[in-house]
């Protein structure tokens, strides 16, 4: 069996106390300014909360509703109009801090960059020494299943496979804390269940925290130990709903009652907000 | 994968190929031309390579040739480097390109002969007034390239860097340079073709020294042997030229382009 050893980073215990919290946001929002012709635009918050050190978290809400907004506010790409971001206990401004990965709702693999020189982009920017980046990138074009296009290029690939790469690109400077943007969206419904065991399997094994934007809601469900629901546009947590599952969990947790139960719930939290979202797009035509 | 290495081999024969086929295939029309209009108007294909031969091998030929190859030269460094620098400065700041793209294409739609006498009055007549408006030819579609290519790197690759907290010169360098390469190669292909022209113009009129100025002589003696030598020449140096560049451009788009696209 593989393992994700090699992806094992040494985790901050957390103080016996009170753990403390991984990350933390606080009385976040963000505005983005008008452009010409247009109303400025409060897409998200104000938001607090907290990641806890080592969950799966996800969240879900409707399209437009700040979700992307909120993941580059949390990774520190992006500065909060208001409120404060912090990252293990040190303040998160303006720049992505050593130990956070981020993947993007979009493709933003290298097309001049073999896989493999995609995969080892981050390491041989950090100066890694070679022997070291070999292994790393090996073991992530294993895990991701891209060991047959190891050589090729991105245009070769399928949006899935490109998308793939980029996870792989982060998964081999170790985070910690990895923050993923809807990174299955372009695959079928198969092969998402296959990566979100995957996904599960590499959160045990590492201990990183996660943050996962998806809209599926089955797959929010079986990953996550919570799950924070969005409102429509600005985007707020109207419920974080706790799973319960155990930690070495996989896709058969799909079979139990309790599981229905919990999609049913989220399905019921959701069912609104997205009314409401869809409410938005239209008023926003008939202005325009 | 083994079909990720596009087959080298049948890509070089395409490459020597298409040149092959447009040379017979001027060469053919140019014997019917002869055939038709006599050679008065048009010399045969092989006297003409003959007389290109000896003409080149003449000790007074020579300094001719240095002088254009010199103009040339110095007009592309001129339109390559200012263009590059001219589209990376405007490109790097968006508000500034957009003010200044309009403006660079209406400044490029000028038909530019029409100001080769107010080059002339700034330059003098010589080796600066060839320069200057050679470069005039080649720097804005250039500049234009590279203002684009620097504009359209995709945000999403950008952003990548930055999450992977690369410095700033690291993210130019890694990222920015060869992600808009292919596209600020294609101006600089352009611009060559544009400032061979530009410095040929510039030639033809108001020089003393040069291919233009003889080629212009030839016409004044209705030379028709060397007009058409001369134009042999510097089309085999232009396409060849090209053909080079265009072997360059194929390896920086090696990436971009969908498997086998040259088979
Ligand atoms: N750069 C920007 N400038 C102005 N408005 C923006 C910008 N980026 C996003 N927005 C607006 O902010 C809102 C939230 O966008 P965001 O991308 O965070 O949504 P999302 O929840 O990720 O949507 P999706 O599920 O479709 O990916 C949207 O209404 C969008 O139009
Ligand atoms: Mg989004």
């Amino acid at each position: 069996m593989r393992t994700a050893a090699a992806f094992a980073t040494p985790v901050t215990p957390a103080s016996a106390a009170a753990p403390a919290p991984h990350a933390r946001l606080e009385g976040v929002t963000r505005v983005y300014p008008a452009r010409s012709g247009g109303d400025e635009v409060h897409a998200l918050g104000p938001i607090s909360f907290d990641l806890r050190q080592g969950e799966f978290f996800s969240v879900v809400g409707p399209s437009g509703c700040g979700k992307s907004t909120l993941l580059d506010v949390l990774s520190g790409l992006a500065k909060p109009t208001e409120g404060t971001v912090t990252f293990e206990g040190a303040p998160v401004d303006g720049k992505v801090p050593d130990g956070v990965g981020v993947v993007f709702q979009e493709d933003a693999s290298f097309p001049w960059l073999s896989v493999e020189d995609n995969v080892a982009f981050g390491l041989r920017r950090a100066g890694t020494d070679a022997a070291e980046t070999r292994r790393r990138v090996e073991f992530a074009i294993g895990f991701m299943g891209l060991r047959d296009f190891r050589r090729a290029y991105p245009s070769q690939l399928s949006g899935g496979m490109r998308q793939r790469v980029c996870i792989a690109r982060t998964l081999v400077m170790q985070p910690r804390l990895i923050l993923l943007d809807e990174p299955f969206g372009a695959l079928d419904q198969q092969t998402r269940l296959l990566m979100g065991d995957e996904l599960l399997r590499l959160w045990r094994e590492t201990g990183a925290t996660v943050m996962l934007i998806t809209h599926a809601l089955d797959e929010a469900n079986l990953l996550s130990d919570r799950i924070g629901v969005m409102s429509a546009r600005p985007g707020r947590f109207i419920e974080v709903v706790e799973t319960g599952w155990d930690r070495e969990r996989d896709s058969s947790l799909a079979e139990r009652s309790e599981f229905g139960a919990v999609t049913s719930r989220l399905w019921s939290l959701l069912r609104g907000e997205s009314l409401r979202a869809m409410g938005q797009g239209q008023a926003a035509e008939k202005r325009a | 994968m083994t079909a990720a290495a596009p087959p080298r081999a049948s890509i070089s024969v395409r490459n020597a190929r298409d040149p092959v086929l447009v040379c017979a295939a001027i060469v053919i029309g140019w014997q019917l031309l002869h055939e038709l209009a006599g050679d008065v108007a048009i010399t045969a294909p092989l006297p003409t390579l003959s007389h290109l031969l000896h003409m080149v091998g003449q000790a007074r030929f020579l300094p001719h040739l240095g002088e254009t190859a010199m103009a040339f030269g110095q007009a592309l460094a001129i339109s390559w480097i200012g263009g590059v620098v001219i589209g990376l400065l405007l490109g790097g700041h968006k508000l500034t390109g957009e003010v200044a793209e309009p403006v660079l294409v209406t400044l490029y739609s000028l038909p530019k002969v029409t100001l080769y006498p107010v080059i002339l009055l700034l330059f003098g007549l010589g080796m600066q007034a060839k320069v200057a408006f050679g470069a005039f030819h080649g720097i804005i579609p250039v500049a234009l390239f590279t203002l684009n290519a620097v504009r359209n790197v995709p945000a999403a690759q950008l952003r990548a860097g930055r999450a992977m907290r690369l410095s700033g010169v690291q993210q130019a360098r890694h990222i920015l340079l060869p992600a808009a390469l292919p596209e600020v190669f294609a101006g600089l292909r352009l611009g060559f073709s544009l400032t061979l022209l530009g410095t040929m113009l510039g030639e033809l009129f108001a020089s003393q020294r040069g291919l233009g100025f003889l080629l212009m002589k030839a016409i004044d003696l209705h030379d028709v042997e060397t007009i058409l030598a001369i134009a042999v020449l510097i089309s085999a140096f232009a396409v060849s030229a090209n053909m080079a560049l265009l072997a360059v451009d194929r390896r920086l788009r090696r990436g971009a382009a969908p498997a086998g696209h040259g088979a």
